[in-house]
């Protein structure tokens, strides 16, 4: 659906993407994760046809972004960073207007509006003012105008930057939905860890400009060993070392700690053969990926606990 | 067409909500029209036609500041457009930079039309002898020159990142033009070296179109006032493409 072929943007000596190369395919959910200033809005802006790329070239739904730009944009749709609606209309205008510029026909305008309204949730607010409308609701707006006009491939620009974590929540249950009913490519932004991991059938991890890791949420956390448990018993470790689903044992402070390929689906098998008096888990999450890769943490602050102390916590 | 038709629209619905933009751009020209004309009419110069006073001499110079300062003004908004990122949204669709031009410079027009309508109604008060066919042709001409200024705010605009920015505009373009156009005073005796600023001002010819139109009195004739007024649009509209042709997206 998507191919970049040595893409390179450069603002004099600074070089903001750095030859890249990759492929999105059809239908698939693709993140692109990384610091805020690795690159990431350079290169969905230069797919969106509004910056011209210094050099290479790349194709969204088979046309040419620097000889195509007007069948690539009526090919896409995408959300922006800042909710980029008029305040002043109301959403329904908003998308009414939108509508008209992407040439949908009078006759199917009005059900289309209601239908993008109705999966974003925002019908009953659809006569008021956006200025009145709340962060999240702005946000879902942008997704609504987004996919009015069927777009093949859709671009969400760090989709929930600066939402409270309920809203947050939200939002990503709106963007499976659309993924789930409306069957596009979605390509995101986000330099949420957790947010890639649940978003994503494939994550590009980008650094200054470069990917530096390419492949599943799993894939990129399995490159650093699986997941570990950490247990206190007087059980002979060699003996739990035999277990298959264990693939080494280490001693430290006391504990044992196991490294196996998924913690929650094993830790109940382990607790069938061996007693103990104290068990933790933990799997390593797209930030240890993300350290492990660059060698340093993302600047943004990260929220408290890991990724799989929270789904620890939610199951 | 539905799409510059789409976006006029927007601009006519903001302009209809924010009534505080309308009824501030219109006291102000209310107030120049009754004090600065009153005032001044008690020491009237001297060289004013016959059976014209200073306030209604002043009246098609009045509506033309109105749309001098509206239209210019207006140029303001694409700026605003490109800070809330509602241009970024609009060039990402498939509609053609001259559309957005013209939408947006159709959105100008409508302002200046409304603003100089509720001046023009005030004239009728003021018993600025108006025929139907005048009131017309004034309308036309009020809105040939908001198609030029607005042109030329809106191509200034496209290249200010900042409204602070913008506000150096008003200093050099927007008071110029106004001071220059012949508002205030007659163009018949001024001295050599503003007679050629005068008429250079493209504002110039519409305050005399206006002023022969509403007083049957003017310095050029209404049809070679017309004649460098189309011109002048045609110029400033042409630049105000090419600004917006070149105008960066992000």
């Amino acid at each position: 659906m998507i191919k970049i072929r040595s893409l390179v943007k450069k603002y004099g000596d600074h070089i903001a993407v750095d030859n890249l190369t990759l492929d999105i395919n059809e239908n698939e959910v693709f993140g692109l994760l990384g610091s805020n200033g690795a690159g990431k809005t350079t290169i969905i802006h230069m797919l969106a046809t509004l910056l011209k790329p210094s050099s290479g070239s790349a194709t969204v739904n088979g046309y040419d972004i620097v000889c195509h730009p007007a069948k690539v944009r009526s090919s896409i749709g995408i959300v922006f960073q800042a909710p980029s609606s008029d305040d002043m209309l109301t959403g329904y205008e908003n998308l009414q207007l939108h509508s008209m510029l992407y040439s949908i026909p009078r006759h199917t305008r009005k059900q289309r509006i209601d239908e993008v309204l109705k999966l974003v949730g925002l019908t009953e607010r659809r006569h008021d003012q956006v200025k009145t409308y709340s962060g999240g609701m702005r946000r879902r707006l942008e997704i609504a105008r987004g996919l009015l006009h069927k777009p093949k491939v859709m671009f969400l620009d760090e989709p929930t930057l600066g939402l409270d974590p309920a809203s947050r929540e939200t939002m990503w249950r709106y963007i499976q939905r659309l993924v789930r009913e409306e069957k596009m490519t979605v390509i995101l932004t986000t330099h949420y860890m957790e947010e890639a991991d649940i978003l994503c059938d494939r994550i590009g991890i980008i650094d200054k400009g470069r990917i530096v890791a390419l492949d599943t949420p799993k894939g990129l956390k399995a490159g650093l060993g699986g997941d570990i448990i950490r247990i206190k018993t007087r059980y002979n470790p060699d003996k739990i070392s035999q277990l298959d689903f264990v693939h080494k044992v280490e001693q430290s402070n006391g504990f044992l700690v196991l490294s196996v390929n998924n913690a929650k689906r094993d830790l109940p098998m382990l607790l069938r053969h061996v007693e103990a008096e104290i068990v933790e888990f933990a799997s390593p999450t797209l930030n240890d990926v993300f350290i492990h890769l660059t060698g340093r943490k993302m600047k943004e602050e990260q929220p408290e606990g890991g990724f799989a102390e929270k789904y620890a916590k939610y199951d | 067409m539905a799409k510059v038709y789409a976006l006029w629209l927007r601009e006519f619905k903001v302009f209809l909500r924010e009534r505080s933009r309308l009824v501030a751009s219109t006291f102000t020209p209310i107030l120049w029209l009754f004090v600065i004309g009153s005032g001044l009419g008690s020491a009237a110069p001297s060289e004013l036609p016959p059976g014209v006073d200073y306030q209604q001499f002043i009246f098609p110079g009045i509506v033309s500041m109105s749309i001098i300062f509206t239209s210019v003004f207006y140029g303001s908004y694409i700026i605003w457009d490109r800070k809330f990122d509602f241009l970024k949204s609009v060039m990402v669709a498939p509609v053609s930079r001259t559309t957005v031009f013209v939408g947006k410079t159709l959105g100008g027009m409508t302002n200046s039309l409304i603003q100089a309508t509720i001046l023009l109604a005030i004239g009728v008060a003021m018993g600025i002898p108006f025929t139907p066919l005048s009131l017309a042709q004034a309308a036309a001409v009020v809105l040939l020159m908001s198609f030029g200024l607005t042109s030329l705010g809106l191509a200034l605009g496209s290249y200010m990142y900042s409204l602070e920015g913008f506000q150096m505009i008003v200093s050099f373009v927007v008071f110029p033009l106004f001071f220059l156009s012949g508002a205030l005073f007659p163009l018949d005796n001024l001295p050599e070296w503003l007679s050629v600023l005068t008429a250079a001002d493209p504002a110039t010819y519409g305050v005399d179109a206006l002023r022969n139109l509403m007083l049957g009195t003017g310095t050029y004739g209404v049809e070679l006032d017309l004649a460098i007024l189309v011109g002048y649009t045609a110029a400033l509209g042409a630049f105000g493409v090419y600004s917006f042709g070149r105008m960066k997206a992000v």
